[in-house]
């Protein structure tokens, strides 16, 4: 993968020319004072803390003043992440599919490891229309299968998505399920079912 | 009915548990809080937390058999009323920038002369467990209520720790990729049903900032600003942040510069 790590002082000085008031005063470097104000907890260890280069340039930049070069460069690279299923199978189990869409616990330094991880899907959208407690920092998603269809193509698209969405939106805020492993491939097949299989509550 | 506030309190921290429980659901923060004022009114157990710290302010403690009235919050020693809202601050006596919590440190070591480790054995209290820091915070906030947000920020060391705790509130790492901006960056959003404020821009941070510390009702606990950051750190699958250390105060500073001109009404209620 390219490299597009840039030195941290300029990645803070970068930061502070938005910032009107103090734009003249040299920002610390950000990474080495996150490095010193943190310690290791449980699972959550200080490697945490070291940014990949699309963490790097998504600290910078927004999804919208991304320049362009940077942003295809994060595409091209976070495409090259994304494995298929396995088997070529999309589609697995969509009961198992909204249990994950509804644990928003996994990787916390105050969760059990040896549970399995959810994908926390309600934090940032609507599903099931029956699920009122969801939340808004992503699109709905409610009806998707029965909006969107099940053709090869769009599954592909939705698999790429959760596998790793900064392949097709750089700087999303949404996680990259697969690529950082938050959930397994079979955890991502649940959770495809219940967008796209037509028993799921999110068709209903 | 003349109930004595002490009866009143004790009450109210009894119902308070069971509400605590309640509040573990889904609510919204609105629904939470206008709940918890229908039961209680405008009683804050936040007081409890108070009166606790007044007295531990005013009690001869430690090697010193010294109390904490010598005690310079930046307005000088012994001023508390206002001190809360001037912080961070530069304090020349230990070279650094403190919030409230980590200058209270500095006077209980020094004037009390009690070890760092020992008064910060309990950070964040846990039922039983009490935390006199909290309770110290709880205090000195509380006689800033009414007082409008001004820092200082004329020295170099204070727009430093600005421009970190700016850097820090972007800075995305952790396998989920988050920052505080991802959640807290935009207008209107929420997580499930808790409202997020956008703690960029002055309304935000002023609706945040100017409540906490924070009697939070589904733990049953005062909590402070150091609590409220590392336990969003815990959310965003960091390690631990690590008590007054240079992220902590940026980003108390950075809040507290963006709520500038708010006007405190800490120790306010929260979920
Ligand atoms: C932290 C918030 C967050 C979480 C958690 C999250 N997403 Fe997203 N999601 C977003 C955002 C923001 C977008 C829009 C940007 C993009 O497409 O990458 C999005 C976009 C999507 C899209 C594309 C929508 C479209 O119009 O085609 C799908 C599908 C999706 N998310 C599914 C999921 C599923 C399933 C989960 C749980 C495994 C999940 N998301 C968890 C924030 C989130
Ligand atoms: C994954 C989403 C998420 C991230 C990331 C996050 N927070 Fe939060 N934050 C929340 C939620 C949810 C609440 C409300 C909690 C509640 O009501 O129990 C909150 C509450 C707060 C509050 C109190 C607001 C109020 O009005 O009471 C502050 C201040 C805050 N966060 C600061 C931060 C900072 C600083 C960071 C970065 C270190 C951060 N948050 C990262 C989700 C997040």
């Amino acid at each position: 993968m390219i490299s597009l790590r840039l030195p941290g002082v300029l990645a803070a000085s970068l930061l502070a020319v938005s910032l009107p008031l103090y734009a003249a005063e040299t920002a610390p470097d950000a990474a080495a004072a996150m490095q010193r104000s943190f310690e290791a907890k449980k699972q959550a260890g200080m490697d945490r803390l070291q940014q990949d280069e699309v963490q790097t340039l998504c600290t910078r930049y927004t999804t919208a003043t991304l320049p362009a070069e940077a942003a295809s460069r994060i595409q091209q690279a976070s495409l090259a992440t994304v494995k298929p299923p396995s088997d070529g199978q999309y589609l697995g189990d969509y009961k198992a599919g909204e249990k994950i869409a509804q644990t928003g616990t996994g990787l916390q330094s105050s969760d059990d490891p040896a549970k399995p991880n959810g994908g926390n899907c309600y934090a940032c959208h609507q599903l099931a229309s029956s699920e009122l407690a969801y939340g808004t920092l992503g699109p709905s998603l409610q009806h998707y299968g029965k909006l969107r269809g099940q053709s090869p193509e769009m599954l592909a698209l939705a698999w790429r998505k959760l596998y790793n969405a900064q392949a097709d939106v750089p700087c999303s805020n949404m996680p990259r399920f697969g690529h950082q492993k938050i959930l397994t491939e079979q955890q991502l097949k649940d959770v495809m079912a219940f967008l796209f299989d037509p028993a799921s509550p999110v068709n209903q | 009915m003349n109930t004595p506030r002490a009866t009143r309190r004790a009450l109210l921290v009894g119902s308070l548990l069971l509400l605590a429980g309640a509040a573990q659901a889904e609510t919204s923060t609105q629904d939470a809080i206008a709940e918890y004022r229908e039961m209680f009114g405008d009683d804050n157990p936040a007081e409890l937390w108070q009166s606790r710290g007044e007295a531990l302010w005013h009690t001869a403690r430690g090697p010193k058999q010294a109390n904490l009235t010598a005690c310079d919050l930046g307005l000088g020693p012994g001023v508390i009323e206002g001190a809360y809202a001037q912080l961070p601050r530069w304090f020349d006596d230990t070279q650094q920038v403190q919030d409230l919590e980590t200058r209270l440190v500095s006077c209980v070591t020094t004037l009390q002369g009690i070890p760092r480790e020992e008064f910060l054995k309990v950070k964040f209290g846990d039922g039983e467990k009490k935390s006199e820091l909290e309770a110290l915070t709880a205090y000195v906030v509380a006689a800033s209520r009414g007082k409008p947000i001004a820092l200082p920020m004329q020295h170099p060391a204070e727009q430093a720790a600005y421009a970190l705790g700016k850097a820090a509130f972007s800075y995305r790492a952790g396998p989920h990729d988050f920052a505080c901006a991802t959640c807290h960056g935009d207008a209107g959003k929420r997580i499930r049903l808790q409202e997020l404020p956008q703690l960029t821009t002055a309304a935000g941070a002023r609706e945040a900032y100017t409540h906490w510390p924070a009697y939070r009702i589904s733990q049953g606990e005062l909590r402070t600003m150091e609590w409220r950051l590392q336990d969003c750190f815990r959310q965003q699958r960091l390690p631990q942040l690590k008590f007054g250390s240079e992220v902590a105060i940026g980003l108390t500073m950075f809040l507290a510069k963006n709520a500038e001109g708010g006007t405190l009404a800490a120790p306010g209620i929260k979920r």
